[in-house]
Formats: structure tokens, C-alpha cells, sequence
């Protein structure tokens, strides 16, 4: 029995409008692929580059009550747009980071100061917080970042100039640099 | 002991979605189905924090499906004729049972079904009933009870 969409959609507002979930989420197109973007009641709280991998991952960290709600995702949907079109060069979205770890919050603060077609180093990145020594450490954190592209960790870079790596691989690394006008 | 893992709510109502509606419109007819549908979800989402192992969600689901139809039944009565109550569903475990429950009040009839047909734990049919676990054993023995009764009769 097909359940019509009109009545799918009616169920996944009523879950969001009802405050049951633990988070809501949304697929969205993009030049690198499809994206798995979800909110929490607080803000932007997970973008995958895998989706199936990336749902398994916001039920074990978010809770397991996690549903596609398209509408509850509009406003990033439409910021990551027009990043990609070329259009938006900074996302202004409430984010919801209170779950990881204080060292790793602090290196994503540090992070969202890197500006639309900057690069920086690991190693820059550690100075900045007062952690010299700490690049390892800085590049552990950027590898498990949850808000890939707008917390832009493809920014970040070997001091060799190497792009060294990315958790949605290299290539997609490359791709939002050269987007932002960075030859890499 | 391996439990079995609790998918993300989403896979969980993608896969049964179809089933539940089916159920429904079985037992209310395709108008009132909808309603009941969204209220069956709703009811499983408010629930679906507090499971522990991922087994038998079809079973659980519909078991939340058939006690809304209950209520939603319950509440209709007297304005409307009711429908027929025909089988909600064509699983062995409970064609065999349901012959013999279908003379049951509602509540007991889903709990000996859930306990007897579905083998699902108290905890987990008090959840589907809106009660507890210690509510359901007493629905269900309550419920043999009266089979006993019958059948001596």
C-alpha cells in the first residue's frame, strides 16, 4: 500500500511541530554530491558526505529519533546553494556543537575565523589557540569536524602546502578550494 | 546477550510505513485511516526513545496501529456503524489467535495477541498500550482468564 506523499508530509511536520525529534534532517544536491544536512533544536548539528553512513552517525550521536523534515531544513539548504553557486561567501545559521568535546569546540571556533578563500595551516591553526605544539591534535579534531563546508576544515592544509587530507576525501577538498578561487 | 540495534527512526518508518496504513484502512476505512496513521507514528515516536532492542518493531508498530484503531473505533461509536473488524493481519500467530480473542474488550485482546501470538515482553506491550508493563501482564491474564472460562463453558 503506497502511503501518499501529502499524507507522508503531513506526518513529518507533525513530528517536527510536536518537538519529538532529536534531530531532522534533509538530502541536498550539490556539485560534490549528495549531502545529509540535519538540525537540532538548537542549530546546524551534522552535513555528511555519505548519507546512509551519516544518518547511522546522527542517530548514535543526536538520538535515534531523527526524520527527514525538508522544510525544517530550508535556510541551510538554501545558504549551501548559494555557496555553491558562487553566490554566498560566509553561512550565518545558529550551529549546535555542544556535544563535542571542549579542545574540539575550541579548534572549530578557531576554524570559522578562516574566511572564504583563505587557506591556514595546522600548525597556524595550533598557535592561534595557544597550543603550538598541538597541529596532531588540531588535525584530529578538523578529521571528526560534524559541519563540513560551513565549518570550513577544507581550509586547513599541510605546511608543505600538501592538501594532506579530508574526511569526504581529497578531491572533494580540492573541489571547495578551487570554488573559493584557491588554486589546489 | 546481542540486542538487536534500534535503526534511526527514519529506516524504521520508511520500512513499515506501507504495512501500517494497510492495517489501518482495513479497520477504519481509508478516510479515517489517515488520521490514525499520523497518530500511530506519533505514538511510536513518543515511544521510541525508550526501546531496548530492535526485534519485532513490525509487530510493535502494528500493535500501536491496532490500539489507536481501537480508540479511534471507541470514539466513533454511536455516530457511525462501525466496520467490520477483519483480520489486520495475515501472520500466522495471529490468524490462529484471533478466532479465539475476538470476543475480548479491546485491551486484553491486543495484550494476549502481543503476548501470545507476538511473544513480546510486558514492558514493551505496556508501551504500545499506553500503560505499563505491570498493566499489561494483568490485561493479558485477565484475558486468558476469560478463554479459560470459555472454553469450560
Amino acid at each position: 500500500m503506497t502511503v501518499s506523499s501529502d499524507l507522508d508530509g503531513r506526518f513529518r511536520q507533525a513530528a517536527a511541530q510536536a518537538g519529538l525529534l532529536d534531530a531532522a534532517f534533509d538530502l541536498a544536491d550539490s556539485p560534490i554530491g549528495t549531502l545529509l544536512v540535519a538540525v537540532s533544536e538548537r542549530g546546524l548539528c551534522q552535513i555528511s558526505f555519505d548519507p546512509d553512513e551519516g544518518l547511522d552517525r546522527l542517530s548514535r550521536t543526536l538520538g535515534r529519533r531523527v526524520l527527514r523534515v525538508p522544510r525544517r531544513l530550508e535556510r541551510p539548504r538554501r545558504q549551501l546553494d548559494e555557496y555553491f553557486d558562487g553566490r554566498r561567501t560566509a553561512f550565518d545559521l545558529p550551529m549546535d556543537v555542544r556535544r563535542l568535546p571542549a579542545f574540539q569546540r575550541r579548534v572549530l571556533e578557531e576554524l570559522a575565523r578562516v574566511s572564504f578563500g583563505e587557506v591556514t595551516t595546522y600548525g597556524q591553526l595550533a598557535a592561534r589557540l595557544g597550543r603550538p605544539t598541538a597541529a596532531r591534535a588540531v588535525g584530529g579534531a578538523l578529521n571528526r569536524n560534524p559541519i563540513p563546508i560551513v565549518l570550513p576544515c577544507h581550509r586547513v592544509i599541510g605546511a608543505n602546502g600538501r592538501l594532506v587530507g579530508y574526511a569526504g576525501g581529497l578531491e572533494r577538498k580540492r573541489a571547495l578550494l578551487r570554488l573559493e578561487g584557491v588554486a589546489a | 546477550m546481542g540486542e538487536m540495534p534500534i535503526p534511526p527512526f527514519e529506516r524504521f518508518y520508511h520500512e513499515h510505513r506501507s504495512a501500517v496504513l494497510s492495517v489501518l484502512r482495513r479497520r477504519l476505512g481509508s478516510q479515517r485511516a489517515e488520521d490514525a496513521y499520523q497518530e500511530t507514528f506519533l505514538r511510536a515516536l513518543r515511544a521510541y526513545d525508550r526501546l531496548r532492542d530492535g526485534r519485532n518493531l513490525r509487530a510493535w508498530v502494528l500493535t500501536i496501529a491496532e490500539r489507536v484503531a481501537i480508540d479511534e473505533q471507541r470514539r466513533a461509536r454511536g455516530q457511525a456503524e462501525l466496520p467490520e473488524q477483519e483480520a489486520w493481519d495475515a501472520r500466522p500467530a495471529f490468524a490462529q489467535l484471533e478466532h479465539l480473542v475476538s470476543q475480548l474488550p479491546p485491551t486484553e485482546r491486543a495484550a494476549v495477541v502481543l503476548r501470545y501470538g507476538y511473544d513480546l515482553d510486558y514492558e514493551r506491550i505496556g508501551a504500545a498500550l499506553g500503560s505499563g508493563a505491570e498493566a499489561a501482564r494483568q490485561a493479558a491474564s485477565s484475558g486468558v482468564r476469560r478463554l479459560r472460562r470459555k472454553e469450560v463453558t
